[in-house]
């Protein structure tokens, strides 16, 4: 008989086939409708020039294999449904399944999306309330749900930005954003034609206020900003900042992939931001998806309205008693246009207003609550024992969702680097934290628990350390070499870059 | 404490003194005393699972989706059936919950899911490497005109067929103040792309052609003819197509196209009044290296047994930051891994059927609703699984009156092309029966009637 061990590695090997390469020609799994109609040659519909000599070449399994394939597969996934998720900056809080229900129903997921605004009008309306919803939770009054995730939605403000200064007559050609920004925004500035000017960061992890005023200057379009910053912290010179900029006449953006701080708490737009993004995905609990979908609808100040981009759902009042109606709205003449096909990604529209819906006014402010109260918990725990000697925390004050810690010490003293304690993390089943960012912590690790986690849960990943950085104080060897117990160990990246194969063969 | 979180009194009592405040508003003074909301949000309180789900029910009831109505509606996203076992793989927490597969060894469900998919759309297009997928069609043409322009070293011309989707060029348009291209349009003859005036448009700026085949009247251009223009000024050849069409119809790899992309919601992705879908991007070898978004590459492990990586990934923004090849970031991976299992459920023959299925029935209802009293094709060339129609009457009306016989008759040209006023758009899939189409001649040759009484 097999050891459970043996039956693992075997079920292994046979799961690194792909479904192609478990096709035999014969198999099917669909069975079509008759077609019910003349059935000519096609060339006799469409020149043979224009037609296909071979079908392409996808697998041919049945269904029972197919089903199999993906289970099988799907069990090599580590998921937030399993356990604790601490990846820095990505808000991994729970995805309720109600979420999902009112997502399938019929009304929603089979709406074409070229229906007359008249019949459908429910879902013209929840369009309408989850921007309602999302400016009251900025600050902002205007809300636009194109943007299909956060990255999205910076090109939106910064082209936002652009069409706001050239209808002043100017062209300005830098955009402002702290070297602990997230990557996309500087990939964002390229893209919308802007030159980036990195700003310093100071002592206390905030904004270096002297390398900020030093260039800020009327060339200056944009500063782009999150706050809390990616080191966890409030920046709370955010006043002083928005002044200086809109002293140059430039905006300020905000990214709101770290808003899970701050919902009910402090609002962007009271803090001076002209433009916010928000990822629906992380603080309004779309799934993540293995990489999406997502969702990064932007609010925005009066003077940026006139932009938004087309078309822009709005509520008309029918004034004749029987309530008001919605529609889309193609007539928008000072817009920057489409940013995307149809009217956004509409099944996240609904996930995100099921689950504000579920928490309403107090519950999200609740959540932020819970979020920075983790935070702080499991920052605490690891500032005690190996965890406070080898990985300190980056910047030592009170944190709100996130904090980073630097694993320098342990590297110079133990000989393992963060990476190490990532994978070695692996294999007490937890998925490590965000780790070599923000790129000004060295060998970095951004914690970022979510209010979705218990104090269980938290205590059991900061044991977890410490008993990785004793083992490692004497084996440092087992850090090294972690993964073990995964479905794959550690894989050869620059084999996979020096030769990318990135399809399948087929013979 | 709200059904989402788990902190009790004591809990938070206990980790409050952990930490050595007070309370929580300890932790929130960072946040300066002006900058703090200091009130409740102005949004209702929270609700029962069971009152959420009867509102959103109730906002549902409210649309006419494809089970209320029968659609003929296309313009890019089509009522497919979607099998069953696409629902059940993609809501398992395994592909639903996590992240982006930054973390191979426990990532490999989805990595290897990735490398399917590139392998499938690869197979599609006939390009050797495809992404592991954008955000959705029309961004990914403005993606490609992107790429273009940084491969191109100087070029700044896009000439762009009139034929490709209206949201497409209009994307286009928007990228294009970022990053500056100058966009020239080319216009239709014949429902298809004016090969002469396309060739006096493309010149040695050119940085990129762009086609769309079946374009978005639905008639399929001859991608191979109209290519040449591109091919003689070394411009790229970027060809958008309907994936499901590609069972059929020659793919662009096999006529000269350097990028093919698209749409892909017909790939086992629901309608969901326009998102989330995703985008496919596939392209020769030599653009490898310049492509936006995740690529899924194979390798092995440790022990040397195969396994699964995100590479190439210093093309990517949280690498290269400004210097990144895109900006994008979280895509679509769940709606990459829909069309996955809905190919391997259609399968080699299944998909190509599916195709042939779909240029029959829509042979038949091109042919019966041009039979119909005051309409007429707009074009003759042929088509695969969508044409255009005139009709003798206001268009929106036709529609309304349509849609009071339980049917969504077409998608409307007026607003996007002007010159078709008169214009419909009519999709048909695998799902339009016979019975349907009959019945939809006849309804729309009574709605025209109708309007041309009325208006008499």
């Amino acid at each position: 008989m097999m050891s459970a061990r043996e039956r693992e590695q075997s079920t292994r090997a046979e799961l690194v086939e792909t479904i192609f390469e478990k096709s035999k020609p014969g198999r099917r799994a669909a069975v079509l409708p008759p077609a019910e109609v003349p059935e000519p040659p096609l060339d006799e519909l469409i020149p043979a020039d224009l037609l296909r000599a071979e079908p392409p070449r996808l697998p041919e399994v049945a269904e029972p294999e197919i089903v199999r394939h993906y289970n099988r597969l799907s069990r090599r996934n580590f998921d937030l449904d399993t356990g604790f998720y601490p990846l820095g900056s990505c808000t991994m809080k729970h995805n309720p399944r109600l979420n999902e229900r009112v997502a399938a129903l019929p009304g929603h997921a089979r709406l074409h999306p070229a229906q007359d605004p008249k019949r459908a009008q429910g879902a013209l309306e929840l369009m309408w309330l989850l921007q309602e919803s999302l400016a009251e939770i900025c600050g902002l009054p205007h809300v636009s749900l194109q943007p299909s995730a956060g990255s999205h939605g910076e090109l939106a403000g910064l082209l936002l930005t652009r069409a706001f200064h050239a209808d002043r007559g100017e062209a300005r050609t830098k955009v402002l954003a702290p070297d602990t920004s997230h990557g996309t925004n500087p990939a964002s500035v390229t893209m919308a034609g802007y030159e980036i000017v990195k700003v310093a960061t100071d002592e206390r992890g905030g904004v270096e206020m002297d390398d900020l005023r030093a260039k800020v200057d009327d060339e200056v379009a944009c500063l782009m900003l999150t706050n809390p910053n990616t080191l966890g912290l409030f920046d709370e010179n955010i006043a002083e900042m928005a002044a200086l900029i809109h002293a140059v006449g430039g905006t300020l953006y905000y990214d709101g992939a770290n808003l899970n701080a701050v919902m009910g708490q402090s609002r962007p737009g009271d803090m001076g931001f002209d433009i916010v993004h928000v990822n629906l995905h992380k603080s309004f609990s779309q799934p993540h998806g293995g990489g999406g979908p997502g969702a990064g609808p932007i609010a925005v100040s009066e003077r940026i309205e006139p932009f938004l981009p087309r078309p822009q759902v709005v509520r008309r009042e029918s004034g004749n008693g029987s309530g008001p109606s919605y529609d889309l709205d193609h007539e928008r003449p000072r817009s920057i246009g489409r940013l995307r096909g149809f009217q956004g990604n509409f099944g996240v529209f609904v996930r995100s207003y099921a689950y504000i819906l579920s928490l309403g006014a107090d519950g999200l402010a609740e959540a932020s609550e819970t979020a920075v109260l983790n935070a702080n918990y499991l920052k605490a725990r690891l500032a005690e024992g190996r965890a406070g000697k080898y990985t300190p925390v980056a910047f030592d004050r009170h944190c709100m969702h996130e904090f980073v810690l630097s694993g320098k010490p342990m590297k110079r003293d133990l000989g393992i680097a963060t990476l190490d304690l990532a994978k070695r993390l692996l294999d007490f089943g937890f998925h490590p934290p965000t780790v070599y960012f923000p790129l000004l912590v060295e060998e970095a690790l951004m914690i970022e628990p979510t209010e979705t986690e218990t104090k269980e849960s938290l205590d059991a990943f900061a044991d977890a350390i410490e008993q990785i950085l004793t083992e490692a104080e004497t084996e440092p060897e087992k850090a090294k070499n972690a993964p073990y117990t995964t479905p794959v160990r550690r894989l050869d990246e620059v084999k996979a870059t020096r030769k990318p194969v990135v399809r399948q063969p087929l013979g | 404490m709200t059904r989402y979180t788990s902190a009790t009194p004591d809990d938070r009592a206990e980790m409050l003194a952990a930490i050595g405040v007070e309370s929580t508003a300890d932790l929130f003074a960072q946040i300066p005393e002006p900058l703090r909301l200091g009130r409740p949000l102005a949004l209702p309180a929270g609700m029962s699972e069971a009152e959420v789900y009867e509102r959103l029910a109730a906002l549902a009831a409210r649309n006419a989706d494809c089970e209320e109505q029968v659609c003929f509606l296309g313009a890019g996203m089509y009522d497919h059936y979607v099998p069953a076992i696409v629902d059940a793989i993609t809501q398992r927490s395994e592909f639903l919950t996590p992240y982006t597969p930054y973390q191979p060894e426990i990532s490999q469900g989805g990595l290897q899911a990735m490398f399917e998919f590139q392998t499938a759309m690869s197979e599609l297009t006939a390009l050797p490497v495809s992404n592991a997928g954008l955000y959705e069609g029309p961004s990914s043409v403005a993606s490609a005109a992107y790429l273009a322009l940084g491969a191109s070293k100087g070029r700044r011309r896009i000439v762009v067929s009139r034929g490709v989707h209206p949201h497409s060029r209009e994307t286009l348009a928007t990228y294009s103040q970022g990053f500056g291209a100058e966009v020239e349009e080319v216009g239709l003859d014949g429902g298809v792309t004016d090969a002469a005036a396309l060739a006096r448009a493309v010149d040695g700026e050119t940085a990129a052609v762009f086609l769309q085949s079946p374009n978005f009247l639905g008639a399929i251009e001859d991608v191979e003819a109209l290519g040449g223009a591109a091919e003689e000024h070394g411009a790229l050849l970027i060809v958008a197509v309907d994936p499901m069409t590609l069972g059929v119809l020659r793919p662009p790899g096999e006529q000269g196209a350097d990028i093919a992309l698209g749409e892909g919601q017909p790939l086992g992705n629901r309608l969901d009044f326009g998102g989330p879908s995703f985008g496919f991007f596939c392209g020769s070898e030599e653009l490898i290296r310049k492509m936006p978004g995740r690529i899924a590459g194979e390798t092995d492990d440790a022990d040397g047994r195969r396994g699964f990586v995100l590479t190439l990934q210093t093309r990517e923004q949280h690498i290269r930051r400004e210097k990144a090849t895109h900006n994008i970031c979280t895509a679509q991976a769940l709606n990459a891994l829909a069309a996955t299992i809905h190919l391997a459920w259609l399968g080699r023959e299944g998909f190509r059927e599916l195709g042939e299925l779909l240029v029959r029935r829509t042979a038949y209802a091109r042919e019966r609703l041009a039979a119909a009293p005051g309409v007429e094709l707009l074009y003759e060339a042929p088509v695969a699984r969508e044409f255009a129609l005139r009709l003798d009457a206001p268009v929106d009306r036709v529609l309304d009156r349509c849609a009071e016989r339980g049917i969504a008759a077409g998608y409307p040209l007026g607003r996007e092309y002007p010159e078709y006023e008169d214009g419909l758009l009519v999709a048909i899939t695998e799902r339009r029966t016979k019975a349907q189409i009959d019945d939809f001649a006849e309804v729309l040759g009574a709605a025209i009637s109708a309007e041309m009484v009325a208006a008499s």
